[in-house]
């Protein structure tokens, strides 16, 4: 169940098997960043498959906070209040180019 | 769990009512010569519903679906209709429905099905199924 003064994440399907098969997971952070560490603790494993090896959020995922790309405010530095919703979605894309 | 992965798991086949079908190639020419994209939802692993998407990346040989339009897929309209992702399509405007290193390497989504449409061959567009899982593709055949 969540609460009040957690960070709610929406984790997508890819991704749930890190999470026992749970879409909506609460963790505490200030930022973004620290909310996503919170998760990576929390779930073993899935913190690489957020992060590159320089720690920085991959490419190839996106990250929402209330609606918002993350890439569009602060990153993982974007600020948030408790309540605030999380979302985690893995790219899709490709394409002929090789 | 529920999820694409165990339902599409082991299938022979996928099967693909030809409106859908349609509607992606119809997509396909009218968005060319850039690439186009999309998903289909369904249960169980029968596709119930085709969903356009925006492709947000740059030239016409990728493609990137909007990830806002994602997030309120994946969170919002599926579950709320009780949906699941079953497959994501693109096009290959000018190149084989196939694959690419590309495709192979960005395929983040292993519990769902990949569609090609190929417009290489402008009066016989094809449209092929796969599964790309750990760098390996295997063809899923697609059946009205």
């Amino acid at each position: 169940m969540s609460t009040d003064d957690g960070i709610h994440v929406l984790i997508p399907t890819p991704l749930r098997g890190f999470t026992g098969g749970e879409a909506r997971v609460d963790v505490h952070g200030g930022t973004v960043g620290e909310a996503l560490d919170a998760l990576a603790v929390k779930f073993p494993g899935l913190g690489e498959r957020l992060h590159d090896e320089d720690g920085q959020l991959r490419r190839f995922v996106n990250v929402f906070v209330n609606g918002q790309n993350v890439r569009d405010i602060a990153g993982t530095a974007t600020v948030l209040s408790p309540g605030d919703e999380i979302g985690i979605i893995p790219a899709m894309a490709g394409g002929d180019a090789s | 769990m529920s999820d694409a992965a165990t339902q599409i798991e082991g299938i022979a086949s996928f099967s693909l009512p030809e409106a859908m079908r349609a509607a992606i190639i119809e997509q396909a020419r009218r968005e060319a010569p850039r690439e186009c994209c999309g998903i289909i939802a369904g249960r169980d692993g029968m596709p119930t519903r085709v969903y356009p998407t925006t492709n947000i990346a740059a030239g016409n040989s990728l493609y990137e679906i909007d990830p806002a339009e994602l997030i309120e897929l994946e969170f919002r309209e599926m579950p709320a209709h009780g949906t699941e992702l079953v497959a994501i399509y693109h096009s290959h405007p000018v190149s084989p429905a196939h694959p690419s290193a590309t495709d192979i390497a960005l395929a983040f989504w292993p519990d769902a099905l990949y569609l090609i449409c190929s417009l290489q061959k402008s009066d016989f567009p094809q449209l092929r199924g796969f599964r790309i899982r750990d760098g390996a593709v295997t063809e899923v055949p697609l059946v009205p």
